[in-house]
């Protein structure tokens, strides 16, 4: 069973074990952060590019099966109290893998496999990817010896399959650190030509601005949790929170605002009227002070920026109310304010 | 037939796939499942996930924003 990210490394591992003659299928598990799902749908500038999810297009040229698992709400826990703490941002690498890694173990466990394989190379990553942490995974997973990095084994005491015999360990490969060159090659000698490496690995929870508007969230909550829902938004529009009690989250283009729409009945919105302008989703308590301002903030990010007037109107649950606003100027929007 | 019936409107990929793989579990080889998706991406990633799990696309069209997939499970 090999775990498919939708990236080069994974899909070399595999095809490495493959190229012995072992049966391998793939698994992939969506915790809601993954690069690959939603934004595809969002943003209107992404609808050019092809809408192909890499762990399936991975599986599909390696010709393997492929388990999709959503793990939305057991991963909570993962990243709420990640045992290893986070990295760099809130991105709780060591335990994100040791807990796919688990998870991993239980498939093969209840489907009769025999081992797991994973693309790792020691080096490669600062949290997961190290000499002293990549036994930490196997261990604490449970996966023990059934766990193979094919592309850095030569690095790494023998395993189960190498053992066994099902597979053989001169075959596998020794590398290491972060340089991706040993990867290129082997993709050339594989005949791999097309393949996604995504900067920043294929994890939200690496990336800065998302990390810092998921602790903005959690600080006004008052409490570290988090729906799907949540998830998605965050990754959707400019988020501004002008007091500690309110978020508003303005789309900034069609395809933001098309997404948008579908949560007017969960929350509060704000939309201008006398000029087009963008879909304002508003997460918190208004007073009738703060919904002026959020108006002018509405009227700012609409066509009607540079206006003496401009008409908002507020939608909650069916109950519109209209307020006529002077938008409010840029430089009154303190940096401070967007999340 | 046994045709079934799986309403993934409003998930985002690759929600829709995982509910049309844990919905085929469910049911014998040769039977129907029709899906109805809202995200566009779904036009891309069911038929995938089909080919490499051995089921057929029946008909896959879209209409006014949503997008219906016909399944034959396979094996």
């Amino acid at each position: 069973m090999s775990l498919i990210s939708g990236g080069l490394d994974s899909m070399l591992a595999t095809k490495a074990v493959m190229e012995q003659g072992v049966h391998v299928e793939g698994i992939n598990f969506f915790t809601g952060f993954c690069v690959e799902g939603h934004t595809h749908a969002i943003r209107k500038k992404d609808k050019a590019k092809p809408k192909r999810n890499n762990s399936l297009w991975v599986a599909e040229q390696l010709g393997i099966k492929l388990h999709i698992v959503d793990v939305i709400e057991e991963y909570k826990n993962v990243l709420i109290n990640p045992q290893h703490g986070y990295g760099a941002n809130l991105n709780p690498c060591l335990d994100c893998k040791v807990f796919m890694v688990q998870k991993a173990q239980q498939w093969i466990q209840e489907n009769n496999f025999d081992f797991i394989i994973t693309g790792e190379v020691m080096g490669q990553r600062p949290m997961s990817q190290r000499k002293d942490t990549m036994p930490v995974i196997a261990r604490e997973s449970g996966a023990n010896e059934r766990l193979l990095r094919p592309l850095c084994a030569k690095n790494l005491p023998e395993t189960l399959p190498e053992k066994e015999g099902w597979v053989n360990r001169e075959e596998l490969y020794d590398f290491s650190g972060r340089t991706r060159k040993p990867q290129i090659t082997l993709a050339e000698k594989y005949g791999f030509t097309d393949y996604a490496q995504p900067a920043g690995g294929c994890c939200f929870l690496t990336d800065k601005s998302y990390s810092n508007k998921l602790v903005d969230l959690w600080t006004a909550r008052g409490k570290k949790e988090y729906e799907l829902d949540d998830v998605m938004l965050l990754k959707v529009g400019r988020h501004i929170r002008p007091q500690p009690h309110f978020k508003m989250i303005v789309a900034r283009e069609e395809g933001e605002n098309n997404f948008l729409q579908g949560y007017k009945n969960i929350f509060r919105t704000m939309t201008t009227v006398s000029h087009p302008g963008p879909l304002v989703l508003i997460d918190g308590v208004l007073s009738e002070e703060d919904a002026l301002l959020a108006a002018q903030i509405t009227a700012r990010y609409s066509q009607g920026r540079e206006a003496e007037q401009v008409e908002v109107k507020m939608t909650q649950q069916g109950e519109e109310k209209q307020f006529w606003v002077k938008p409010l100027l840029s430089t009154k929007i303190p940096k401070e304010w967007h999340v | 037939m046994n045709k079934q019936f799986l309403d993934a409107r409003r998930l985002l990929c690759p929600m829709p796939v995982i509910r049309v793989q844990d919905k085929i579990k469910t049911m014998i080889p040769g039977g129907q499942l029709e899906v109805v998706c809202t995200d566009p991406g779904v036009m891309q990633d069911i038929p995938a996930w089909c080919r490499i799990n051995g089921h057929q696309i029946l008909s896959a069209s879209s209409d006014v924003g949503e997008f219906t997939i016909n399944i034959i499970v396979g094996d």
